[in-house]
């Protein structure tokens, strides 16, 4: 479907405003016509990159991972509302759409519950990224999390994707440091994957921006 | 503007669907669409349809493929389009039954549940509960609390309502959230209330207390919901009727108080309820009756058609038990007549035909023959009823009701309407001697065109059988020979085996038809119909009227899969004598409740006792099983040990089947046999005694006795003990305690062994012609005797045919009323194959007096009938 949207913009008001506008209101922008009126100056290069973004950009979608009880569905909401959200059980999964930095994602929390975890691959398909969050305080289980990220980034339909792995609770003492989850989840051996590592606390809203900022890059560069 | 035009013109075309030409591969192929990203909301929710209407034209989806669409559908939970969502949940709820491990949207459906979305909120618990299992529920069931309660009405009901769909998986979870319903009840909203209703209902219905007190505690409140109110009142019914059974009922209940309150409601709806749930009562008596007729007579003048059709429908379904609180109504439903509703009109007639008085039929009939080709089958169906009920009544009237039926018969109709139409003729004529002419006429004239075979084959029958006495039996004949001419080969062959009654009846007709009807129906097309003309043809010329009679008057008399099995057997093992008919046991008739009983089943009572006799191998030598009588107790029903006896008839011996119950738990008996003392002339053959007999297993026994030769010794009376071998065990295990048993007996009551057991019923046709016959082929004896203890001729006719166990022939079972004279006709076979014709002239004059003559081909079977009634 094309729509020509002619925007007559009055001097100082914002382009990038009318765009994200349109934007919001579903219109799949194939081409537009801007007629800027007056002498306003726009910056050629941020102009220019905007459309590139515009037109080359589909919503990201991510996947956020790991065991039960590691903090997945308290990150998606955090990432979303910016709160902090109770939070039971996920019994399947989450979708939300994320907005980050002018970025697009549409986020999957998947279960993490052992009976709901043969179902991941079931939304694996089409994925950019994978936000793999682990207990850090789960000492007993972080073997049972290394297994499930091998056995998971395995699957042909990852292969291309940008893996983040949190190392969740940091808030919470006597937790295993960033180093320390690296090391268990043998991290040093993973090849051909762009990928980090962060630490994080869902809760106190510590950690997730580097993560979402490195993340962004990640994406945007991959191309 | 043009896709419109376009529209219009395939509607015109007849391909208004867009979904005709869909196909199930071809739509799941498309529903991979889901899988997508981004999804494109408008071309998912047209495939998503497409699914939803193949699921609903009743295509089936197997395990995989839609466990695979399943999860395809919940990747569209991503989009927030509305309409796109709404789909889902619809999606949701049809493949939750088919597919596998649907509680993946589990989490998704909570959160709609919950959210801030009030479009989302009542369809997504509708397809939450559907997905849930007795396991997750437990997980949702504070959100299904909340939503119980909640603000939101349609949130609300449709909670409740889930709820109700989910006491059948689990049961007492749901019991547990009947605070919240209990507060629901309470609810502004009528439905919310209602639904409320239904749940708390539910949960306590296994608790008769507990209704009670719902039931007094919500009639106290006065519901604002007239739907909770109709409801309730429907509960007040099962209660005040579960009470009337149980204590004979008290008729100032305050249960009834509040239904009759509920006449004087203000919603038109609960006023009907109450009437319609007085007038069904068992309970009710003529005066609680009266306000909720009169309500409905009032309903009977309203300008709205439900509440008229309601209303009429109501006073039609009791015109039968309360026929005088109708006709108060009568004035009201005169008025309905003509009402432009015809369905109103149909029901007001038939009810008036119920209650109304024989002067009155004409004018009705008059009236319903106005608009009757503008009723449904279904209607006409009851209008066919009505008739019938009535002919019974007055049958002075048949002349109008035949006439019309015959119109009716003449319309356009399916074959059930017809086959109702035929059925009341034929009872008409069954019991009206006066409307057979007139009925065999109507219906002469209808299978004159009638496109329904089965139909027609019947009242071809039925002219074969009547036809021949009539007046005047040649008119119709030409009516039959028609049907060789015009009709398919079933309606041909049974129009050939009337003619064949006809000749073998009416001797004037004979040279007519067996020389060229039947001669030219041997040159039929058909294999049957050619059959049949040959097999009448020869057995016609041979002009031997007995011959006539027990060939083609009387039908087959054995039971048709029986002669098969015989004749199977016979040319299996192939032999030099001829195929012996007598060897097959005949066609027992069963009485009218076990035709209602076993409609179906197509064993007789002999065939299944014969199957099993037969596999007892010490059994088998006995020849065809002839008769087995009914069971007769010989202990009362509540003793410890139940003994029931079967009498089996065979041509030269008697088998005595005892169906044993130990009762007894701690007992375990063994080696159980009935010593029998049998009189004079009786030779005991065999006993085959039960080996064991555990507690609460049937065990059976069997005595084989030698009938005597002398046929006068044969009826008497056999004294009967249980004899066994006790030994006492523990109850819990049924294993006895020690080897050690000791003898036991136990008396039966007496077996009596009647001429009724020796005789298997058969039915005659036509007595008159087998009675001539037998005039000079059979010895005759005639005896006079008087039945002093008899007060009426139906008891006396009752008696003698339950006695005697003969069939009656040509109804003559039926005494016509006011008659002091009457004549019984039966037919039997003793066993051993000897033909029995029994003619009673039976008189009234304190107590009746009876000559008796029986003709039988053996004397001294005749000798037995007349000696065993003195």
């Amino acid at each position: 479907m094309f729509i020509k949207l002619i925007l007559l913009l009055p001097p100082g008001d914002d382009l990038y405003y009318y765009l994200n506008h349109a934007d919001d209101q579903h219109y799949t922008l194939h081409w537009v016509l801007v007629i800027v009126l007056g002498t306003r100056q726009v910056s050629c290069g941020g102009l220019l990159s905007y459309f590139r973004n515009l037109l080359g950009s589909r919503e990201m979608r991510i996947l956020i991972l790991g065991l039960d009880g590691a903090g997945k569905t308290t990150i998606l909401y955090r990432l979303q509302v910016g709160e902090v959200v109770t939070t039971i059980p996920t019994i399947g999964f989450n979708v939300e759409q994320v907005t980050y930095k002018n970025l697009k994602f549409q986020v999957w929390d998947l279960g993490g519950q052992t009976s709901i975890r043969p179902y991941w691959r079931c939304y694996y398909s089409n994925t950019d990224a994978i936000i793999y969050v682990v207990d850090s305080a789960d000492r007993d289980r972080i073997g049972i999390s290394k297994d499930e990220l091998l056995y998971m980034l395995r699957e042909d339909e990852l292969q291309g994707a940008i893996l983040v792995v949190l190392a969740n609770k940091q808030d919470i003492e006597g937790s295993l440091s960033v180093a320390e989850v690296h090391q268990a989840l043998g991290l040093d051996a993973l090849k051909n994957r762009t990928f980090q590592i962060f630490k994080t606390s869902a809760t106190k809203g510590e950690g997730l921006d580097s993560a979402m900022d490195w993340l962004s890059n990640a994406l945007q560069n991959r191309k | 503007m043009n896709a419109f035009k376009r529209d219009k013109k395939e509607e015109e075309e007849g391909g208004g669907n867009p979904f005709q030409n869909i196909e199930k591969t071809t739509v799941l192929q498309e529903a991979r669409t889901f899988n997508d990203t981004p999804v494109n909301p408008r071309k998912c929710t047209h495939i998503l349809t497409k699914i939803l209407y193949l699921l609903n034209q009743g295509e089936q989806l197997g395990t995989t493929e839609a466990t695979e669409a399943f999860f395809a559908m919940t990747k569209l939970f991503q989009s927030r389009d509305v309409i796109l969502r709404r789909m889902v949940y619809l999606g949701i709820k049809e493949l939750s039954g088919i597919a596998e491990d649907v509680i993946i949207v589990t989490s998704s459906l909570t959160k709609d549940m919950t959210g801030k979305e009030d479009l989302y909120r009542a369809a997504a618990i509708r397809a939450l509960c559907s997905i849930t299992d007795v396991t997750m529920l437990q997980a949702i069931e504070r959100y299904m609390k909340q939503a119980i309660v909640d603000r939101n009405c349609a949130v609300s009901s449709a909670a409740l309502v889930s709820s109700l769909h989910l006491t059948k998986i689990a049961g007492d979870v749901v019991k547990r959230w009947v605070n919240e319903a209990q507060e629901a009840v309470n609810s502004d909203s009528v439905m919310v209330q209602y639904h409320a209703l239904g749940v708390l209902y539910h949960i306590r219905k296994s608790d008769r207390l507990a209704v009670n007190k719902l039931v007094a505690k919500l009639t106290r409140m006065s519901l604002k919901s007239p739907y909770a109110v109709c409801m309730l009142i429907r509960i007040a019914c099962k209660l005040l009727e579960e009470e009337d059974s149980a204590e004979g009922g008290s008729s100032d209940s305050p249960l009834f108080e509040f239904i009759e309150s509920c006449l004087r409601h203000k919603s038109e709806m609960v006023i009907y309820e109450a009437a319609r749930a007085i007038v069904n009562l068992r309970r009710t008596t003529s005066r609680e009756l009266a306000p909720a007729v009169s309500v409905l007579q009032l309903f009977c003048s309203s300008p709205k058609p439900t509440l008229r059709f309601a209303a009429v429908r109501t006073l039609n379904k009791v015109a039968m038990s309360h026929p005088a609180a109708v006709t108060a109504c009568n004035l009201d439903l005169e008025n309905l007549i003509t009402d432009s509703n015809r369905s109103i009109a149909t029901l007001t007639i038939t009810t008036l035909l119920k209650t109304g008085a024989e002067s009155s039929v004409d004018r009705l009939m008059k009236q319903i023959a106005t608009f009757v080709s503008e009723i449904s089958d279904e209607f006409k169906i009851v209008v066919v009823q009505a008739i019938r009920a009535l002919c019974l009544k007055f049958p002075r009237k048949h002349g109008v009701l035949m006439n019309f039926l015959s119109a009716m018969l003449r319309d356009e109709g399916g074959l059930e309407y017809k086959a109702s139409i035929a059925d009341t003729i034929i009872t008409i004529i069954e019991e009206n001697p006066e409307a057979k002419e007139t009925g065999l006429a109507h219906l002469c004239e209808f299978i004159e065109d009638c496109e329904h075979t089965s139909l027609a084959v019947r009242i071809l029958h039925l002219l074969g059988k009547e036809g021949p006495r009539t007046k005047q039996p040649s008119r119709y004949i030409r009516f039959i020979y028609n049907r060789v001419i015009l009709e398919n080969a079933p309606v041909r062959a049974a129009a050939v085996a009337a003619m064949a009654q006809f000749g073998a009846t009416c001797p004037d007709l004979l040279p007519n038809i067996q020389v060229v009807l039947l001669a030219r129906c041997q040159m039929d097309t058909d294999d049957e119909v050619r059959d049949r003309a040959t097999y009448y043809c020869s057995i016609l010329e041979k002009q031997d009227k007995a011959l006539a009679n027990r060939y083609i008057v009387e039908g087959l008399q054995v039971w048709i899969p029986s002669l098969e099995k015989s004749l199977h057997q016979y040319t299996i093992n192939p032999s030099d004598v001829p195929f012996d008919m007598k060897s097959v046991p005949l066609a027992s008739i069963p009485s009218p409740e076990e035709i209602v009983n076993t409609s179906g089943k197509a064993v007789s009572r002999e065939e299944s006792y014969a199957e099993k006799l037969q596999s007892v191998p010490e059994l088998v030598a006995f020849g065809p099983l002839f008769r087995s009588s009914e069971p007769v107790e010989l202990t009362e029903s509540e003793t410890e040990y139940v003994v029931r006896c079967i009498k089996h008839c065979f041509p030269q011996h008697l088998i005595l089947q005892f169906d044993c119950l130990n009762t007894l738990n701690d007992q375990l008996l063994e080696n159980v046999h009935v010593q029998v003392e049998p009189p004079d002339g009786y030779q005991l053959v065999r006993e085959i005694p039960c080996p064991r007999l555990p507690y609460s297993e049937l065990g059976t026994t069997y005595v084989v006795l030698q009938f005597p030769d002398e046929l006068g010794a044969t009826v008497g009376t056999f004294n009967a003990t249980l004899k066994f071998l006790v030994k006492d065990c523990d109850p819990a295990t049924g294993l006895p305690d020690s080897d050690e048993g000791y003898d036991d007996e136990y008396m039966l009551e007496d077996v009596e062994v009647t001429l009724g057991d020796q005789i298997q019923k058969v039915t005659k046709a036509n007595f008159g012609a087998a009675w001539e016959e037998a005039a000079a082929s059979h010895c005759e004896l005639e005896d006079t005797y008087s039945l002093s203890n008899m007060g009426t001729l139906e008891e006396a006719v009752k008696n003698i045919v339950s006695f005697l166990g003969m069939q009656p022939a040509e109804r003559s079972d039926r005494v016509p009323e006011g008659k002091s004279s009457h004549t019984l006709f039966l037919a039997g076979v003793y066993r051993g194959g000897y033909d029995i014709l029994v003619r009673a002239k039976l008189a009234l004059a304190e107590g009746v007096t009876m000559q008796l003559t029986v003709r039988s081909t053996n004397a001294d079977v005749a000798e037995l009938v007349t000696s065993a009634v003195g």
